[in-house]
């Protein structure tokens, strides 16, 4: 058995480099280090998959050759008049790369899972600037953590461990003894009240928030979390400070914040939910920490304002460099995210909903983005790569991608896979193909095969590479 | 009932996407809808009882699960994936981005069973598409 150190984890943004795979006879029987997302990833990815090539003939979807597949697919793009190439943030920088060439060969439309993630935080970078860093320097140096409309928990659950408060620092320490300690008191009046609930009928079950969460500042030189969320994620248990926003009423809290820090009076009682005095203790905080950051997540993106949510944090941070050191970054979801934007930009200009119908890149979110070209049934063909619309979209788009000629390149069968008349299977990227990824603070980092691809499946940068070849000799057969 | 809709990831459903999307681990953390405490027992709803949300744009039958971080009533959560699209609407006012968050559903028990992904999609979108059956044993 074979132990491979080392190893980046392909599932979120955090990429944790850190991973140790256990490999017997070209199976991997064990991942140490990982979270439950990557061992979910490393231990289960060789079920549900396809390894062979589909073609729909007579509307069933059947086996065939890898050629076969390619041809078909070729002429599906060669002959679209505005295809759409959507997905590219779960496979490596250098299949992305490809897919640009042929996007631009095809003079079709190219944008990556950006669009539905963190687009409207790529608008809103575009007009004010980002004051960003490494997570190394985080890890390190940040004794104000805030993680905004996001819940590392679920989506990232290495991010607090390995970069923010629970991470050992060089100048800052973990806060591990502090949460365990307030863990243990916690539990200890839940318990109290759920005894005398049982004594006194009728009475509550769980003690009024208010008492449970008596949000105790830790010292001043201490590490500290805020978290400002919807509702009580996870997260936010491990917060020293938690802010619960009504829905939708994220850009009133982050502006009466400015307010607050360029020392304005507010004349109401609460913004959004959120009590003033509340608001002034966190802009207290804010302004009296020495290197602060704050993570923004879809809560900010997804939700009413989108990228005006963004630009007003962004603004936030602005405003507190004034006082003290504060950045700003993004939560980043698929592995390869960053990269798909970084690859975009230097080879086009732009970082994602890229048209290329007019012979050179255009870029106008809300026009040339794959949600509206979808919606508005502008395409007449789509090429899907390490990605799953059918599932993530909402139905009305689906309806208009169905409808058309699609192809489908992924390493497991997916739901549009399910509906393609073209499906490709590929060797999964950090596991059985390597690449390179970019991390979520824009760190590149290499992805390692681990294993033999299955027999026949080849990883997206070379069947990519085959359909470009293929399409330019359509092109070039059409022309002469 | 008129609840505020916001979709999002969760643990499970992370780790429920990497089984397969056509996993049972998939189906039992994503077709769901958590909810108050206080609403269920408004709407005379139990844990795990199938109820169907509705929205402007449509409706979809998923499980009713309590929740105790939804601290705010009229408040529902569901996970990202194909039975939260089922019923948000695709309009991105410009950005690129439709509203994922935030938009209004209602909530009622039914009867009617949660459909699997595959039955979902022959509802969505037709049945001349999907494969058929026997078909699955391909990758299953």
């Amino acid at each position: 058995m074979d132990v491979i150190s080392s190893v980046v984890c392909p599932v979120c943004g955090c990429c944790c480099d850190d991973l140790e795979v256990l490999v017997d006879n070209n199976r991997i029987v064990d991942v140490r280090n990982a979270c439950a997302l990557g061992a979910a990833k490393f231990l289960n990815y060789s079920g549900h998959r396809n390894t062979k090539p589909l073609v729909r003939k007579n509307g069933r979807l059947v086996e065939a050759s890898l050629e076969e597949a390619i041809e078909r697919s070729a002429e599906m793009l060669a002959n679209a008049s505005y295809p759409l190439l959507y997905g590219w943030s779960s496979t490596s920088c250098e299949a992305i790369r490809v897919g640009l060439e042929l996007a631009e060969e095809v003079g079709g439309v190219i944008d990556n899972t950006s669009t539905i993630c963190h687009g409207p935080s790529v608008i809103a970078i575009q007009e004010v600037g980002l004051p960003a860093c490494t997570l190394g320097q985080i890890r390190h140096r940040a004794d104000l953590i805030v993680y905004w409309g996001s819940n590392p928990w679920s989506a990232h659950p290495r991010h607090i461990e390995r970069y923010t408060v629970l991470a050992e620092g060089r100048f800052q320490k973990g806060i591990w003894k502090r949460y365990l300690s307030r863990l243990v008191f916690e539990s200890a009046i839940k318990r109290r009240y759920r005894v005398a609930s049982l004594v006194f009928k009728g009475g509550s079950a769980s003690p009024p928030a208010h008492e449970v969460f008596s949000q105790l500042l830790p010292p001043s030189e201490e590490r500290k979390l805020v978290v400002v969320d919807v509702q009580r994620t996870r997260t936010a248990d491990l917060a020293d400070f938690f802010v619960r926003v009504e829905p939708g009423g994220d850009y009133d809290v982050l502006q009466a914040l400015r307010a607050l820090i360029r020392d304005e009076e507010l004349d109401v009682d609460e913004v959004a939910g959120v009590p003033i005095e509340t608001l002034e203790e966190l802009a207290d905080l804010m302004v009296n920490t020495r290197f602060g950051i704050l993570f923004f997540g879809l809560g900010l993106t997804m939700s009413v304002g989108r990228s005006r949510n963004v630009e007003a944090a962004i603004k936030l941070t602005r405003d507190l460099n004034r006082y003290t050191k504060f950045l700003i970054m993004p939560m980043r979801g698929h592995f390869n995210v960053t990269g798909a934007d970084t690859v975009f930009t230097w080879q086009t200009g732009y970082p994602y909903a890229v048209d290329f119908s007019h012979g050179y890149p255009r870029y106008n979110p809300g026009e040339t983005s794959a949600i509206d070209v979808l919606t508005k049934d502008d395409v007449d063909a789509a090429l899907v790569v390490a990605s799953d619309p059918a599932s993530n979209f909402p139905r009305k788009c689906v309806e208009n991608l169905v409808k058309k000629p699609l192809i489908v390149i992924d390493s497991h069968m997916s739901a549009t896979a399910l509906v393609a008349d073209v499906v490709i299977p590929s060797a999964f990227v950090g596991i059985e193909a390597e690449g390179t990824t970019y991390r979520m603070d824009h760190v590149p980092l290499p992805l390692k095969k681990i294993v033999e691809p299955p027999e026949g499946c080849l990883p997206d940068e070379e069947i990519l590479r085959m359909m470009l070849e293929r399409v330019r000799d359509i092109k070039g057969r059409e022309s002469s | 009932m008129e609840f505020t809709l916001i979709t999002g990831r969760t643990i499970n459903q992370g780790r429920g996407r990497e089984h397969g999307k056509f996993s049972e681990e998939y189906l039992v953390n994503v077709a769901v809808c958590e909810m108050n405490p206080d609403d269920m027992k408004r709407l005379n709803i139990k844990d795990g009882m199938n109820v169907r949300v509705t929205t402007e744009v449509g409706s979809v039958i998923v499980k009713a699960r309590k929740s105790r971080r939804i601290k705010t009533p009229g408040v529902i959560f569901m996970p990202y994936g194909p039975w939260a699209n089922a019923v948000l609407k695709p309009e991105s006012e410009g950005t690129g981005m439709p509203l994922l968050k935030g938009l209004k559903a209602n909530v009622e028990p039914t009867e009617d069973e949660v459909s699997n992904l595959k039955d979902l999609l022959i509802e969505a979108y037709g049945s001349s598409k999907i494969v058929k059956s026997e078909e699955q044993k391909l990758w299953m």
